[in-house]
């Protein structure tokens, strides 16, 4: 049993796992899913500055942080008790393609080659690490969700918008990966 | 034009605005803690959060992440249409409500600016939190960088188009 659970579990157990987050939050609470509210959230109870876009009732979303502290205990749990002992078994043109920027350590589900804290102080490190964490906090409120927000829960309740949104969040990520981002880990 | 602005706020995201009107203890919000405690091991688990995963996910080689969004999306569909269908109710016998998003064009210029992001990290803002309690301590900056870009976002959000 163990042994099964240590081994990474298959898309079509995570996915409806993951689609089941829907409902639940729903049912206990009336809460309508979505991540990336929670980076407000935080803006709006440490760093308001005045501004009406976070001049709001934060304690009335407080659940979203209790939530967001799940997830964090849960990638802690995650790894500690059930870990995976095994490199992950990546498609092999990947490696080739990773092989040629040096990157060749498949252990952990993020690559210590690239985001470490000794990278964080090179132009690539620096990119990868703080640039990159800049865009997906600005771009997901900037669409008002993010894979959470629009493309499972705008998705399940059939919105438009939120298409629109997913549409755009695949294009821009298409865009890095095949025209930037090669540029990008060759420094 | 004048607005509430909490109300407006709120239009544009995805934060409850069917908020609960009952009043409840602090502790009410653990249960929210447990589902996120799931969802996080499921993220490991499933090798969600993995940057190489994400990779494979943008350069087509691999089905799993579109596997995990597409079923993910169709349980969600599903478990919301018998919602209604039932008109299924809340632990506290509040009735579900449902808010329609509105269109704006932040939409686009903001799913294009998360997209280049997300390939890069290898992270939506979910993964960021369970990427850190995985032990992967350099994204707490990654972290504290998406939390100042969303409030770039709320600095300049007058003076962008919508």
């Amino acid at each position: 049993m163990l042994e099964t659970i240590r081994q990474p579990w298959p898309w079509y157990i995570a996915g409806p796992l993951i689609g089941l987050t829907v409902p639940i939050l729903l049912i206990i609470g009336n809460k309508a899913f979505g991540i990336s509210s929670s980076l407000r959230h935080i803006c709006a109870a440490c760093i308001p500055a005045n501004l009406p876009f976070f001049k709001y009732e934060w304690k009335k979303e407080i659940w979203n942080l209790f939530f967001v502290a799940g997830i964090f205990l849960g990638g802690f749990l995650g790894v500690q008790l059930f870990s995976n002992p095994l490199p992950m078994d990546i498609a092999p043109s990947l490696a080739t393609y990773l092989g040629q920027f040096g990157i060749t350590d498949y252990m952990g589900l993020v690559p210590s080659e690239l985001f470490n804290w000794s990278a964080l102080f090179t132009l690539k490190g620096f990119f990868m690490i703080v640039v990159g964490g800049f865009l997906v906090g600005f771009g997901t409120r900037y669409a008002g969700g993010c894979t959470s927000g629009h493309a499972i829960m705008g998705l399940s309740t059939l919105q438009w918008p939120s298409l629109v949104a997913t549409c755009c969040f695949m294009a821009g990520g298409f865009l890095m990966t095949h025209l930037l981002l090669p540029y990008i880990l060759k420094f | 034009m004048i607005k509430d602005i909490n109300q407006d706020a709120r239009a544009l995201d995805t934060i409850c605005v069917n908020e609960s009107q009952l009043e409840h203890k602090w502790w009410h919000n653990l249960k929210y803690l447990v589902v996120g405690v799931l969802f996080g091991i499921v993220f490991v688990k499933a090798e969600i959060i993995s940057w190489f995963r994400i990779q494979e996910m943008f350069r087509l080689e691999s089905f799993h992440m579109y596997g995990v969004i597409g079923s993910a999306v169709m349980v969600g569909l599903i478990s919301v249409f018998l919602i209604k269908k039932f008109d299924v109710k809340t632990i506290y016998g509040e009735k579900i409500v449902f808010h329609p998003k509105e269109f704006n064009k932040g939409n686009i210029y903001g799913g294009l600016i998360f997209g280049l992001g997300w390939a890069i990290t290898g992270a939506c803002p979910g993964p960021l939190f369970a990427q850190i309690g995985s032990g992967a301590t350099v994204i707490i900056v990654t972290l504290l960088s998406a939390i100042a870009g969303t409030w770039t976002y709320g600095y300049f959000r007058d003076k962008l188009p919508h």
